[in-house]
């Protein structure tokens, strides 16, 4: 079997990259936006484990990588759902545009 | 040496009862500040009469003596700021001088200000006072005379606005200050000139190393020329400047007048007896450099005469009391200066030197007793103008008494002290030049006129309109006018050559007869004049003034002297120097601060619209951040 070339996952996870960047941007719903940021940390991910596979396949530096960014978006996740939760404790929604007070 | 022992406490008592008094005299001394402060300084009095006693019954020549020296500010290891005590003849001579004065004046004050409601603080400045005149007098070293210089300025200021609730004593206040602190501007600089030169600040040091001509010391001074005058000459000259500032000379002598204000108590001490003298006395401790620059002493002696003629011309119009009697001193002061103007050194020469310091001397007497004579009179007359007075010595005949020898005193009669020493500066100014004594002469003769135009017109002129309630004053006030009367007629006796001289060596100064017709005539003519005009009331004053025509009037208005001084610093100072500078500060100094505090709140509420409160937008800004940084870091930075 041909192995997949590496700019074809390259252009799978740099997808995956502004897919979730336009989630961030155009999404009002928190816990969407929170989706989006795991899809960025995703294609990160695909980067990481993408490079390792096909430069230095010998080493796992890359992998290792990986699952401590796994680990972080899981903490990340819970700080995340922390705030929403508290947010729509104060504002009764979870809409980001409610909570602009903090403005000049 | 005995001095060492007690010396410091003649100086330090009046310190001690000017912090006493100045912590507790408002509470819980205030019954008896009088007899506290009093107390302190008649056993200052006492231990100075002892020191002068002791110090003048050594035999021949008057070696100063230093009693206590320690150095207080060291700049190098050879000047440095020394705090002393300096024992010659001049200086015990004013120890006792100022201690008596300053006893006379806080006894008649215990009456005085009796009623006073601030008088444990009066007695305080009082007190300040005496302590910072005698540290002047007993200076060894020009820096410590500069600080007690000051310092007397500084009780002076206090003084002359004790009763700050009145305006005009607030404005005299700060006159007095401004004015002298001016002239001290020059005093400061012509003692950083001697001090830089010589080498030393100490007078005796300085005026060794000056006075031996081959000395390095000397070459610098007489040498070294800026605009053609000779740096000895300069510095002497702004010494000088701060003697006359402090001393009321012309043309600085505008504060003197106004310096009348203050109680009257206090013009007797510091404004006839003991401050103002402190320029003659300054001049007469550097009086071996002023012989040196004769430009110097020649200055010295035409401000004197200047000054001398000028007042005594103005006291003959002046219709306030205690105006008067400030406009005499200022003549009288005129007359010490002079006469050290025209002194030689060493010797017989060195007579207008002795002359000076005895008028100085006797002058301190009677001038203070004329002061508070006048206290007395005023506060039974209940009006400082002469003309609102007279037929008062009905009403105050200890006063009169008292006002009457202080008069003949003054105006050169024997055998009273005046006589003595106007004689000995008149016949100083006779072997120096006939244009000084034939101005002198005049002066004296106006000395007696005014003085008598005074005595007539409050004792006698015309029945008193004023049926005033109030009595003479008690013993406490009485009894120092005795005293200082006692003083004005026996001062003269003092063989005051054998002890003052300008170079310590005592001579015996003739009294020649003949040359004290001329004086005495002159004197008589004065108080003939003042006599008839001002005997009776009558029109032949104002007719006599109408004679006179301007030259009453300028004097009437004091030749405009003050207008003039108004004139320079409202007008031309305000106005040249004071508006541009205030319109620099305001425009270019703060436009400057606050251009830039307007530029950062510009900056700031322009680009204040970024902090929208939105997440979004932010997360936005970051990545464009990041994006621009990666643009340049792959593109630009490489």
């Amino acid at each position: 079997m041909n192995e997949i070339p590496v700019t074809h996952i390259l252009f799978v996870s740099t997808g995956l990259f502004f897919i979730g960047m336009y989630g961030l941007f155009t999404r009002r719903n928190m816990i969407s936006m929170l989706m989006s940021v795991e899809l960025i940390l995703n294609s990160v991910n695909i980067n990481f484990v993408v490079f390792n596979k096909y430069l230095y396949p010998s080493r796992l530096d890359g992998i290792f990588f990986t699952i401590f960014i796994i680990t972080i978006a899981a903490a990340e996740a819970a700080v995340a759902i922390a705030i929403i939760i508290n947010l729509f404790r104060s504002h009764q929604s979870i809409d980001v545009d409610t909570a602009s007070e903090l403005r000049f | 040496m005995v001095y060492a022992q007690y010396v410091p406490l003649i100086i330090l008592l009046p310190l001690l009862s000017f912090v006493v008094l100045g912590f507790w005299g408002k509470k819980s001394l205030k019954p008896m500040a009088g007899m506290v402060g009093t107390t302190v300084l008649l056993v200052s009095c006492a231990l100075a009469c002892y020191t002068a006693y002791q110090y003048f019954t050594l035999n021949g020549a008057y070696q100063p003596v230093i009693a206590i020296q320690g150095t207080w500010l060291e700049f190098t290891p050879t000047l440095s700021i020394d705090m002393g005590i300096l024992l010659d003849p001049a200086s015990v001579m004013m120890l006792v001088v100022v201690t008596f004065i300053s006893l006379m004046v806080h006894l008649y004050s215990m009456g005085y200000m009796k009623q006073e409601e601030r008088k444990g603080i009066f007695f305080a400045y009082l007190s300040l006072f005496t302590f910072s005149m005698l540290g002047l007098v007993i200076s060894t070293n020009i820096f410590q005379i500069y600080m007690f210089w000051e310092l007397v300025g500084v009780s002076s200021f206090l003084l002359i606005g004790y009763y700050y609730d009145r305006p005009s004593a607030v404005a005299a206040s700060k006159k007095a200050f401004i004015v002298t602190r001016f002239a001290d501007l020059g005093f400061l600089i012509g003692i950083l000139i001697l001090g830089f030169q010589a080498g030393s600040l100490d007078f005796q040091t300085i005026i060794e190393r000056v006075t031996n001509t081959n000395s390095e010391q000397y070459a610098n001074l007489v040498g070294t020329h800026y605009l053609g005058i000779s740096l000895l000459t300069w510095a002497l000259v702004l010494i000088f400047m701060g003697g006359a500032g402090k001393s009321a000379m012309f043309p600085l002598h505008i504060w003197l007048p106004d310096a009348m204000e203050g109680p009257t108590p206090v013009s007797a001490l510091i404004h006839a007896a003991t401050m103002v003298v402190a320029g003659v006395y300054l001049v007469a401790r550097l009086f071996p450099l002023y012989h040196l620059a004769e430009g110097a002493q020649n200055i010295v002696m035409l401000v004197g005469v200047t000054s001398a003629v000028f007042a005594a011309i103005i006291a003959c119009t002046q219709t306030d009391f205690k105006r008067i009697l400030a406009f005499s001193t200022m003549s009288q002061i005129g007359y010490m200066m002079f006469a050290l103007g025209v002194s030689g050194y060493g010797g017989e020469s060195g007579l207008g030197f002795s002359a000076s310091l005895f008028h100085l001397f006797t002058h301190a007497f009677f001038k203070s007793l004329l002061f508070l004579a006048a206290g007395l009179v005023i506060h039974v007359a209940h009006t400082n103008n002469v003309f609102e007075m007279g037929g008062m010595r009905k009403y105050a005949p200890v006063a009169h008494a008292t006002f009457l020898i202080a008069c003949l005193a003054i105006a050169g009669i024997p055998p009273f002290a005046g006589f003595f020493s106007k004689e000995e500066i008149l016949t100083a100014a006779m072997y120096y030049s006939s244009t000084v004594y034939v101005l002198a002469l005049i002066t004296s003769g106006l000395t007696a006129f005014y003085m008598f135009r005074l005595y007539f017109l409050v004792f006698w002129h015309k029945e008193a309109s004023v049926h005033s309630h109030h009595s003479e004053g008690c013993l406490s006030q009485k009894l120092p006018l005795v005293l200082l009367a006692i003083a004005s007629i026996l001062a003269g006796f003092v063989p005051f050559s054998q002890y003052v001289s300008a170079d310590n060596k005592p001579f015996h100064a003739e009294l020649h007869l003949s040359q004290a017709i001329a004086p005495v005539a002159v004197a008589l003519l004065g108080i003939s004049i003042a006599f008839a005009l001002y005997k009776k009331e009558s029109s032949k004053s104002d007719q006599f003034a109408r004679a006179m025509g301007s030259l009453y009037l300028g004097a009437r208005k004091k030749f405009y002297i003050d207008e003039l001084y108004l004139f320079v610093t409202q007008k031309v100072m305000f106005n040249l120097i004071g508006r541009p500078a205030a319109w620099i500060d305001r425009n270019i100094v703060d436009g400057m601060v606050n251009g830039m505090a307007a530029a950062t709140a510009g900056f700031s509420s322009a680009i204040k619209g970024l902090q929208s409160g939105r997440v979004q937008q932010y997360a936005l800004y970051f990545f464009g951040g990041i994006l621009a940084l990666a643009l340049i870091f792959l593109y630009i930075w490489k």
